[in-house]
């Protein structure tokens, strides 16, 4: 059996809190308590849970946006949390993170061209422009869109537009794991729909592995193998997709499944 | 009389000198008691309808180019600034879709709970403390005193949304408009929420207006819901009707793009293309580029609204293709 891609091992974040103010008391706050698991190859991880439960703080961390009090994150080999800034180099293309937000997460002054090279050329994977072009379109065409967008800015897109083009970029590098948060909580859901379909489309015929944060348990389901269910800054429970879902053991994934909103039963 | 009755209102943004129409004429009206869910695609002008009934479009490249909002049975295009301000986070309140952006980040989230209370009730800083400690207590925001003394980015996204909703209810408003008040959030809180809203109804007899993508939610909470599409309301029925006789091309496909949490599927049934670009005219029907139904007929003339059934209103030249 080959060894997970990322084997997070008991990770502790902590952040000062209350600092000043009328109370000056300055307090730790555990945003992550000890939390491990696996990442297989080609495998997508669900994680959900209780919001301020840390989900974030562990994809921020993974992509050292935020550093760990303590823990391993053994990715193809290595202590990645261990490293520093510059053995981390050349590591980073292959751990690459999609946003809630795709606007938020463009430069509004480049061109989607622009953008979309710029990790090509930091990462030394186009030699020139002519290239970085060709592989540019080829990318685009693979989120489903005209290659003419190229020219374009970021604001004459739709949301669902820019969320296809955050993940352009993401997989115009070819990562080995990409961490979603949230990545189509801000669309509705007919767009919703046509990003979902791709991100699984594009998963598969990649192999690239996942890890997928969302609130939403319909998604989750769709686009995940296993699914963890944290609260509080630890999890409660992982486990196989359907046997979450069908048969879950923690009291408070049972009150997760029971509050989803549902729909009527449709008659037709 | 409905507690808010919008009457053809009209929004277009002003960009290079043009005008480009973005909310088409569209009416609608909320009792006391009552919750309308609004839903619809990203960009139909939901928020925008939003920020025109709170006043908000001051200082944006937003028009209003036509119609009536009357609130309370006064007419509020037409209010003295003042008295609208008065009005505002007092007896009618928002709950914004971007907390982020609507939390000012330099002052920490309990002081900004504070001034509004203190604007709009005649209360010492201590009770306005003491109150807003209960506020965030009653959204669910863990260890509220020393959640007082957060900034904006030191909360998670979750927790931003609660301490919003706390500052949009700190007054008991009459009037309610929550725009996606509870996608940042996991489902048990939402649930919370959503509970603690309809008891705010309860209480205060409020009108509760429930802007939302999430239908799971629309159909568990509201009385009514209204559909958008391209700045038009497209189809409307109470809640119960709408969803066991849906009528409207785009609300079935809405309806099929939902991801089921219930049980396994292989590929989700999106509705295809795109939605058109605000400066883009569609002849005949907007959805009709998108829409599996369409006929010659859509392509020229544009729907008028009609009764399907009664109290169910929609715009579409051929309802419930599918059934036939
Ligand atoms: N920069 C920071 N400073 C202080 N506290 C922080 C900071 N960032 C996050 N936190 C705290 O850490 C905890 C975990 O936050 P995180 O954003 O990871 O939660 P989450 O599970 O992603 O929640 P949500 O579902 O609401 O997005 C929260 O209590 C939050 O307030
Ligand atoms: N301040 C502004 N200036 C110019 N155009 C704007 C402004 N705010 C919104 N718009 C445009 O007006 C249209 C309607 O926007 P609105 O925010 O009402 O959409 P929405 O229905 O709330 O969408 P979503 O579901 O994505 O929140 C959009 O095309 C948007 O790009
Ligand atoms: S009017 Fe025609 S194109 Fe428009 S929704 Fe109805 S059937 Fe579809
Ligand atoms: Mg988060
Ligand atoms: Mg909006």
């Amino acid at each position: 059996m080959t060894a997970p891609l990322l084997q997070l091992r008991d990770l502790r974040v902590h952040f000062r809190t209350g600092r000043g103010g009328l109370f000056r008391r300055r307090r730790i706050l555990e945003a992550v308590g000890g939390v491990s698991f696996d990442i297989h190859r080609g495998e997508v991880l669900g994680l959900v849970g209780e919001s301020g439960s840390g989900k974030s703080t562990i994809g921020r961390t993974l992509t050292r946006l935020e550093r760990p009090t303590g823990g391993e994150a053994i990715f193809e080999g290595t202590d990645i949390l261990a490293l520093t800034a510059r053995a981390f180099r050349p590591l980073r293309r292959r751990i690459q993170m999609i946003f809630q937000d795709p606007f938020a997460s463009l430069n509004p002054r480049l061109t989607i061209e622009q953008t979309l090279a710029e990790p090509l050329f930091i990462h030394r994977l186009a030699r020139d422009r002519s290239e970085a072009r060709d592989m540019i379109a080829e990318t685009l065409e693979l989120v489903g869109m005209d290659p003419d967008a190229m020219k374009r800015h970021p604001h004459e897109f739709s949301g669902g537009q820019r969320q296809r083009i955050g993940i352009a970029r993401v997989m115009i590098v070819k990562p080995r794991l990409v961490i979603a948060d949230e990545p189509v909580s801000a669309l509705d859901v007919s767009i919703q729909a046509q990003v979902l379909n791709l991100i699984k489309k594009l998963q598969r015929e990649s192999g690239v592995s996942m890890l997928f944060i969302s609130h939403d348990l319909g998604v989750v389901r769709y686009i995940s193998d296993r699914i963890a269910v944290m609260r509080r800054g630890k999890i409660v429970e992982i486990g196989d997709r359907n046997r979450i879902f069908d048969s879950p053991r923690h009291d408070y994934t049972r009150r997760l499944l029971a509050s989803i909103p549902r729909l009527p039963p449709a008659p037709n | 009389m409905a507690l808010l009755e919008v009457r053809d209102l009209g929004l277009a943004i002003a960009a290079g000198g043009r005008l480009l129409p973005v909310v088409r004429g569209i009416s609608f009206a909320v009792e006391e008691n009552e919750t309308l869910g609004i839903v619809g695609e990203s960009g139909c002008g939901k928020s925008l309808t939003a920020l025109a009934i709170m006043g908000l479009l001051e200082d944006t490249a937003i028009r209003i180019t036509g119609g009536s909002i009357r609130f309370e049975g006064r007419e509020l295009l037409t209010m003295a600034p003042a008295e609208r301000r008065a009005l505002m986070g007092n007896r009618m309140a928002i709950v914004f879709q971007e907390p982020m952006t609507s939390l000012n980040p330099v002052y920490r989230v309990g002081d900004q709970i504070v001034e509004v209370l203190r604007q709009h009730r005649d209360l010492s800083t201590s009770e306005a403390r003491e109150r807003t400690l209960r506020l965030l207590e009653m959204v669910q925001v863990p260890e509220p005193e020393q959640r007082v003394h957060s900034y904006p980015h030191q909360l998670s996204g979750g927790q931003r949304q609660r301490v919003m909703i706390a500052m949009a209810i700190a007054c008991d408003p009459r009037l309610l408009i929550a725009d996606e008040p509870t996608t940042a959030l996991d489902v048990t809180v939402q649930k919370e929420i959503l509970e603690l809203l309809q008891d705010l109804q309860k209480r205060m007899g409020s009108a509760i207006v429930l802007i939302s993508h999430d239908l799971g939610v629309i159909a568990e909470t509201c009385d009514r819901v209204a559909v958008m599409y391209r700045g038009t309301i497209v189809e409307e029925a109470t809640a119960g009707e709408l969803f066991a006789n849906v009528a409207h091309p785009y609300t079935r496909g809405l309806l099929a793009s939902i991801p089921p949490a219930d049980r396994d599927v292989e590929w989700l049934e999106a509705i295809p293309g795109r939605v058109p670009a605000v400066d883009q005219e569609i002849p005949g029907c907007a959805f009709h580029p998108r829409c599996p139904f369409v006929r010659d007929l859509c392509r020229t003339a544009r729907p008028e609204g009609r009764d399907f059934a009664p109290g169910h209103s929609i715009r579409c030249h051929f309802p419930r293709e599918w059934r036939t």
